[in-house]
């Protein structure tokens, strides 16, 4: 894309600054999976889906209502699946307020503007084997596209998929789909007690021993692995969520109490974020 | 072609297109060339790091957004050794926008500021001052001549004061201002208001009041741009809910001389390039061979006479 093309002298030691696009997607299917979920698969332009997992796109939702209030900011919303190739992007997304309620009125053909990738992503190292995905609800989807890039690293994923009943976990196909071993816990059943999840851990950690910890869309899961890491020395990433206006770090709304440095800071979840060492986050 | 240029003061502009403080950072590099903006004016600096205000720091409104971001810095020197020189290799003229408690800290960080290749300062004396009770400087005449003549005996550079909306009198304070030595004027900063969620009777903010900017504020700035535009001679940026090329020629036309676009870049970073763009175009398609003749247009014109039924 010509607009990116300065972005050749812009480097330093080396690194060339990750282009962000403003541009529209093509809705190709906006569908009601379960309960108040809904899943979208977009065309992009070229460039733009070149994501790394645990990025995020900030969304135009534009409401159909011609009265009542109207979304003024963007919706920053984690990516499901992205595929920079074929130049697609997918989100799976639950429908909370104003934003979200105006998405799931898109109908395929329907443009949207997205502005992204956004923010920092989720890190794997080269020479680890074996890391624990824990996620609940629509922390699923964040967590989705880390299997994947594990699966083509070739790095085994053991993942915990928790929810409130079986119909609403979503994403145990596309997990399984990555090679990665799937445990199921639900609240209908009380496995999802966090007793439950941390006997689980201990075990499969014995049995075969993790190099890193992964999590999203839970306050009680990342205590427990918070406490799991120190304990049992695994360092950790978590993907964090704080209300945004610019998504790009310019405007200082989404910030966060972490933990850096021996120091407390006000970080923009947007621009340092959303994923951060499990060390670094206190649970809330 | 269309010259794109125009002058505030001393300083030539390439475009009169920049972003309002507190509203861009380096990043939207990342989305486009930021070397074709006409200037580049940072997030406001203080000597001292400061960490803002409680969250949320922002809500909707319609057509608006109130914020309390409470000026988060990491300060003078941090500024100065790693903001700064990204800022300055971008090489179009960074105008460094600054804030502080008193007149005195005012004169000391402009005085700091001062450096070679630092185009301009702009105060932003719409912030609280210690020294009457929390009270803007610019919300007075005499307060804001006190503050500028400080800053004016303390730096040779170029000084845009940035006027606050929450004043009786706006004409009064930039008539202060141009007397106190500023070279330009920007109006105006957000307008001071408050959101209550009605789920939880609990203030939508943090901090409970904030600044509302955005398209709802636009008709009041531009009366605002252009009762100042009729009382000083130096030049006017406009700075009020600029959304698009239309908003810009609006402001020009009410006397300004160039524009800062702030929250729309929040709604989209790459709003900045379309405007230049299509400010471009209507100069084109209405023939006007350079941009400054659109400033003060209105201004010239006879009032409009009275409608006939």
């Amino acid at each position: 894309m010509p607009v990116h093309d300065h972005l050749a002298v812009r480097e330093r030691g080396g690194v060339r600054p990750q282009p962000i696009f403003s541009d529209h997607g093509r809705v190709l299917r906006n569908d009601h999976v379960a309960g108040e979920y809904w899943h979208m698969e977009l065309e992009v332009p070229n460039g733009m889906a070149d994501a790394a997992p645990g990025q995020f796109y900030q969304m135009m939702c534009e409401s159909r209502a011609t009265s009542g209030p109207m979304p003024f900011l963007r919706r920053p919303m984690s990516i499901y699946h992205f595929d920079r190739q074929r130049r697609r992007l997918e989100f799976l997304y639950k429908i909370t307020g104003l934003g979200t309620t105006a998405l799931a009125q898109y109908r395929c053909g329907d443009l949207l503007g997205l502005v992204g990738p956004l923010g920092v992503g989720f890190r794997l190292q080269e020479l680890w084997k074996h890391i624990l995905i824990v996620a609940r609800g629509v922390g699923l989807a964040t967590l989705a596209p880390l299997a994947e890039a594990a699966h083509q690293h070739g790095i085994r994923s053991t993942v915990i998929l928790s929810a409130r009943s079986p119909d609403l976990l979503l994403s145990k196909d596309r997990f399984l789909k990555n090679g990665a071993a799937v445990s199921v816990i639900v609240d209908t059943d009380r496995s999802s007690d966090v007793e439950n999840v941390e006997r689980l851990i201990r075990g499969f950690h014995a049995a075969y021993p993790f190099d890193a910890f992964f999590t999203c869309g839970s306050n009680r899961l990342l205590k427990l692995l918070k406490t799991l890491s120190r304990e049992l020395n695994v360092s950790g990433q978590v993907a964090i969520e704080q209300q945004m206006a610019c998504g790009l770090g310019m405007c200082f709304c989404c910030v966060r109490p972490i933990e850096r440095g021996g120091r407390i800071e006000q970080l923009r979840v947007c621009h340092d974020g959303p994923v951060f060492a499990l060390e670094e986050v206190n649970s809330w | 072609m269309v010259n794109m240029a125009v002058k505030i003061g001393s300083l030539t502009l390439q475009n009169p297109i920049m972003p309002g403080s507190g509203c861009c950072s380096d990043e939207i590099d990342r989305v486009y060339d930021v070397t074709q903006l006409g200037a580049f004016v940072p997030k406001s600096i203080e000597i001292v790091p400061r960490e803002g205000n409680p969250v949320p720091r922002v809500a909707e409104t319609p057509q608006g957004l109130l914020n309390s971001i409470g000026l988060p810095t990491y300060g003078l020197p941090y500024f100065l050794q790693h903001q700064l020189p990204v800022y300055l290799r971008f090489g179009i003229p960074i105008v460094v926008s600054v804030s502080a408690g008193t007149a005195e800290e005012f004169a000391s960080i402009c005085r700091q500021v001062s450096l070679p290749g630092v185009a301009g300062i702009e105060i932003n004396i719409s912030c609280p001052n210690k020294e009457e009770g929390g009270r803007a400087f610019a919300m007075g005449a005499d307060s804001t001549l006190r503050v500028v003549k400080a800053i004016r005996e303390a730096t040779s550079k170029p000084i845009w004061a940035k006027l606050t909306p929450n004043t009786g009198d706006i004409a009064e304070v930039a008539v202060a201002a141009e007397a106190g030595g500023a070279d330009a004027l920007v109006v105006a900063n957000t307008f001071l208001g408050m959101a209550i969620d009605t789920e939880t009777f609990r203030p939508k903010l943090g901090n409970i009041t904030g600044g509302l900017s955005g398209p709802a504020i636009k008709p009041i700035v531009v009366r605002m741009v252009y009762q100042c535009a009729q009382a000083v001679r130096i030049p006017i940026i406009a700075s009020g809910g600029i959304m698009n090329a239309a908003d810009v020629v609006e402001y020009m036309a009410a006397g300004a001389s160039a524009a800062q676009v702030g929250t729309a870049n929040f709604l989209d970073p790459a709003v900045m390039p379309k405007i230049l763009s299509d400010l471009r175009k209507f100069c084109q398609d209405r023939g006007f061979g350079n941009v400054t003749e659109l400033i003060g247009r209105t201004l010239r014109l006879e009032p409009a006479t009275t409608l006939v039924a």
